[in-house]
């Protein structure tokens, strides 16, 4: 028997994901959010998860894509990084699948750049494609704001 | 195991010290047998039994070494003082014992002497003197050095100390010397000799070297008459009601404290919805146990500020000795308490200023004399509670600052440039010297001149919601002042809405709250050079708009502008919010790393109803517009000159107008609150007119009725009142409109004989009637000061 992983997975629009399973908290459905003026675009809001305050970033536009169709709500993966638990907004949660390490590939090179910066590698799986997300990148977003004036 | 005991009394117990030259390795068994705490019948827990006595060995070491600093510089100041002695004695005797005993023989040849010198002044053989005091504290330096090493790398260190021991050694033989280098980085210059000695001479040749590697050993209980002093008791008492808590479980504690305390403001929340009495009891009830238990658990985080201010008699000592001059050291409110972090956040911040006001502010001894002081100079720390924040005063009787030199030192410097310097009143000069890279000093000591420091000083005290504000008379003296807030965990805030989210502002920045309606609000609101600003009482208050500041739509266009007067870094803005909630207590969380840029932020907290919302960061706004006002300043400062040159008492009086020209003036430290009541929400009892307020029944008193005799209150829609509260019981006096908050020196032309009338004073030029309210209270409600004996104003 080979080494295996396992993977929390969930769509994104056509694209299945997967971060592992032991980077994960907890995943929930959509909850009410605060949103935080002046923040990175990818920061949705604030979400208050049991008394802990944790930022939601919305994957769909951390990944360039198109946003939300009008009145889909998203729902929440919450991994735990170096830099606290955040939550990763998502369209649809899958299952935890225990992939086979053989099955690893590094990323083609040919996906757009922001997907390749973030995609740690890419299993093959039967009948689709499994990109798994470096969850470090992803909740690095820049807080390089643009406040005016700021000193 | 009992941590706090003095290990004093297994030593006693006629314990052979254990040579030196063992290594700690042999000596375990010894341990085990003799010390508590290490356990005998398992040889594999020795050497971390070992760990655990030395870390304990360090943790009292310095704790007491802080004591010691005080002791000593305390001592010189009253050298007959045998319990202060006594208790330094105790101190040093515990060290060396307790390292005889591991195996520090360093560290313990070095108290082995102190303990000699230290004997033979305990025994009246030698009299303290500042060359002894001095070798002494390079003693006490010395240990600490030592102790920090064996902290950080498990040894002594290999700084030679021979000179030291030498010092004290030739010292306890009565001989004179030189005070040696202490350890820590202040030289002192030539000591300063008190009483009819003569100058120390230079150091006398040692004609016995002394052996720092063989001490002899003290006879077993040599302690002497004082193990039953008073001093000692009392600390066996305190280790029975003390305990010793990790740091780290009060502060989950008081995060879980933080949780309850959301899940109580939640559970309020619901309350109304709920018609059944005993639930709406028990929701009362768990209200007042949740605010007791976090005021409990808020004072188990509570450290007085004297912990902080002990060591600050040894670093003026020791500065004053360095730069030939005498100061003087006043301590008041030393057991004022304040949360743990705060302590440790305001401790650098604050040794500094203390340096910086022994080296810069006090001048030597012959310009002193020459302007006619007293020869000493006096450095004095005050601390006290005041509106939830905590108060330090720095106040110096030194040479003060000059304005024109911090003008011309700034321009050369290019921290402002001429037209700005021409515009600075004489408090804002002072104030520059927090600007970054500027220094006075005319050279560059080893204490401070590098022109660092005063502006970390302030940063450090911002970062934790402080401020520090500085107040200086050239030739008199210099006062700062620092302001803190009293915890960081959890502080009341007012809820302001804006673009549909809401927002919570700490009420430490908050002034007060303005109301324009309708026609007052488009007309009030004017533009320089399209900068909106506010008349409010006659001081232009520059606006910041929140939404535009968030860069969020507005949710709804009123005809109503709702200010927020806030205070930041000693200048006031308005800002203007779509609509104002209530106050609360909220719980303050960090922000996220992906938003700690946003400087519009302090951090984000949990809403009665579950939600998130953010907390602005006042100064981080005020920075982000540029918000700058002088002229309320400007207003504070020439009345506080004109108080000097009249010499008065100043006080705080609120200033209200009755009827069409009448202007009266009440104390405002009578004053509990000021509140606007609606025509419709009077109600009768009685002949009396109430209003329900805070789930109390509060009478109107109508000041208008009472003075002039007529009847416009009736009129109006909403009313104007001050709230006076004694002893829980409030009244509200109606006024007609409240004009403004004066600081007045003010002299009462007269008595009066009007009723409810103190006397006449002269306020901004006007002529304005003193309230007697407690007059008025009692000729409205003969019971109101019932069983409770009142200081009059």
């Amino acid at each position: 028997m080979a080494d295996t992983k396992q993977f929390c997975t969930f769509y994104l629009g056509d694209l299945f994901f997967g971060v592992e399973v032991e980077n994960v908290q907890e995943v929930f459905r959509y909850q009410d959010m605060t949103n935080v003026p002046l923040a990175p675009a990818a920061v949705r809001g604030l979400i208050n998860l049991r008394g802990q305050i944790i930022t939601a970033i919305d994957l769909r536009c951390r990944l360039q894509m198109e946003d939300w169709a009008e009145g889909k709500l998203p729902m929440n993966v919450v991994v735990r990084t170096e830099e606290g638990v955040v939550s990763l907004l998502v369209d649809e949660i899958a299952d935890v699948l225990e992939v086979p390490e053989d099955d690893f590939e590094r990323p083609p090179e040919t996906i757009n750049e922001i997907t390749r910066e973030l995609v740690r590698g890419v299993y093959k799986l039967k009948g689709k494609l499994l990109l798994i997300l470096d969850t470090k990148k992803t909740v690095h977003v820049g807080s390089e704001n643009s406040v005016a004036g700021t000193i | 195991m009992d941590k706090n005991s003095k290990p004093d009394s297994d030593f006693e117990k006629g314990m052979e010290p254990i040579a030196p030259d063992m290594t700690p390795d042999s000596i375990n068994e010894n341990v085990a047998a003799g010390e508590p705490g290490a356990s005998s019948d398992d040889s594999s827990e020795d050497m971390s039994g070992m760990d655990a006595i030395i870390n304990e060995f360090l943790v009292e070491s310095n704790e007491n070494l802080d004591q010691l600093d005080q002791d000593l510089v305390d001592l010189e100041q009253n050298p007959s003082e045998t319990n202060i002695l006594a208790s330094i004695f105790r101190t040093i005797h515990t060290i060396k014992g307790t390292c005889g005993f591991i195996g520090f023989s360093k560290l313990e040849s070095i108290a082995h002497v102190g303990e000699n010198l230290l004997s033979k002044l305990r025994d009246g053989e030698l009299t303290i003197n500042p060359p002894i005091t001095s070798a002494l504290l390079s003693m006490v330096d010395a240990i600490r050095q030592i102790l920090s090493c064996i902290e950080n790398s498990q040894n002594e260190g290999d700084v030679d100390y021979s000179e030291l021991i030498g010092t004290l050694t030739s010292l306890q033989k009565g001989e004179s010397v030189v005070a040696a280098v202490p350890a820590a980085e202040s030289t002192p210059g030539p000591v300063q000799v008190e009483k009819d000695e003569e100058p120390p001479a230079p150091v006398a040749e040692v004609d016995e070297k002394t052996q720092s590697s063989s001490p002899a050993p003290a006879p077993a209980g040599v302690q002497a008459g004082e193990e039953n002093s008073p001093k000692q008791q009392e600390s066996r008492a305190l280790t029975e009601t003390n305990l010793r808590v990790d740091v780290k479980l009060l502060d989950r504690l008081m995060n879980l404290v933080g949780e309850l305390v959301l899940a109580r403001n939640q559970i309020l929340q619901f309350s109304p919805n709920e018609h059944d009495s005993s639930y709406a009891a028990t929701t009362q009830h768990l209200n007042l146990v949740t605010t007791e238990l976090q005021e409990g658990v808020m004072k188990t985080r509570m450290q007085p500020i004297g912990n902080i201010w002990n060591k600050f008699p040894r670093v003026v000592r020791d500065l004053a000795a360095s730069c030939g001059k005498k100061i003087h050291l006043e301590m008041e409110g030393k057991d004022t308490e304040l949360d743990k972090t705060l302590i440790e956040a305001i401790k650098d911040p604050l040794t500094h200023i203390v340096r910086n006001s022994a080296d810069h502010g006090i001048e030597t001894p012959d310009v002193r004399k020459a302007a006619g002081k007293p020869e000493e100079g006096t450095l004095k720390l005050r601390a006290f509670h005041e509106g939830g924040q905590v108060n330090i005063e720095i106040i110096d009787d030194g040479g003060g600052i000059d304005p024109e030199k911090i003008k011309n030192k700034a321009l050369e410097k290019n921290v402002i440039t001429q037209e700005q310097a021409q515009r600075m009143s004489n408090r804002e000069l002072v104030n520059l010297v927090f600007a970054p890279g500027f220094s006075t000093a005319a050279k560059v000591t080893n204490v401070s001149g590098r022109g660092v420091g005063m502006d970390v000083v302030k940063t450090n005290i911002e970062k934790i919601g402080g401020t520090v504000d500085i107040q200086s008379k050239h030739g008199q003296g210099t006062t700062l002042k620092v302001k803190i807030p009293l915890t960081l965990a959890i502080i009341p805030a007012l809820t302001v809405v804006t673009g549909g989210d809401r927002y919570a502002i700490p009420q430490v920045n908050l002034l007060e709250l303005v109301l324009l309606e309708g026609e007052q609000a488009v007309k009030s609101v004017e533009f320089i050079q399209g900068a909106p600003v506010y008349r409010l009482r006659g001081n232009l208050l520059p606006l910041i708009y929140l939404n535009e500041e968030l860069k969020v739509d507005k949710k709804h266009d009123t005809d109503t502008i709702n200010i927020v007067v806030l205070q930041a870094d000693g200048h006031q803005f308005g800002l203007v919010v779509e609509g104002v909630s209530d106050t609360e207590e909220i719980v303050v969380k960090p922000l996220s790393q992906q938003l700690k840029g946003i400087s519009a932020f302090s951090g984000a907290t949990i809403m009665g109803d579950g939600k998130v919302a953010l907390i602005l960061d006042v100064i981080g706004l005020a920075q982000a517009a540029r918000v700058v006002t002088q002229n309320r300043e400007r207003a504070q400062l020439e009345s506080s000159e004109k108080t000097q040159a009249t010499g008065k008492e100043k006080q705080t009086l609120l200033i209200f107008g009755i009827g069409k020209e009448g202007r009266m003036a009440i104390p405002l430290s009578m004053v509990a609150r000021l509140e606007e009541f609606k025509r419709s929400e009077v109600e009768k009892s009685g002949d009396q007119d109430v209003v329900q307020y805070r789930g109390e029944i509060m009478p109107l008193i109508y000041l208008s009725k009472m003075f002039v005799g007529n009847q416009d209150y009736q009129e109006k829609e909403t009313m104007q009142t001050v709230v006076y509260t004694q002893n829980g019981k409030s009244v509200a006096l109606v006024a007609d409109k409240i004009l403004d908050i004066v600081d007045e020196a003010i002299t009462v032309q007269r008595g009066s004989n009007r009723k409810g009338i103190l006397g006449t004073v002269v306020v901004q030029e006007q002529v304005t009637d003193l309230l007697d309210a407690e007059a008025i209270v009692r000729e409205n409600d003969p019971t109101f000061y019932d069983d409770q004996s009142l200081a009059t104003v």
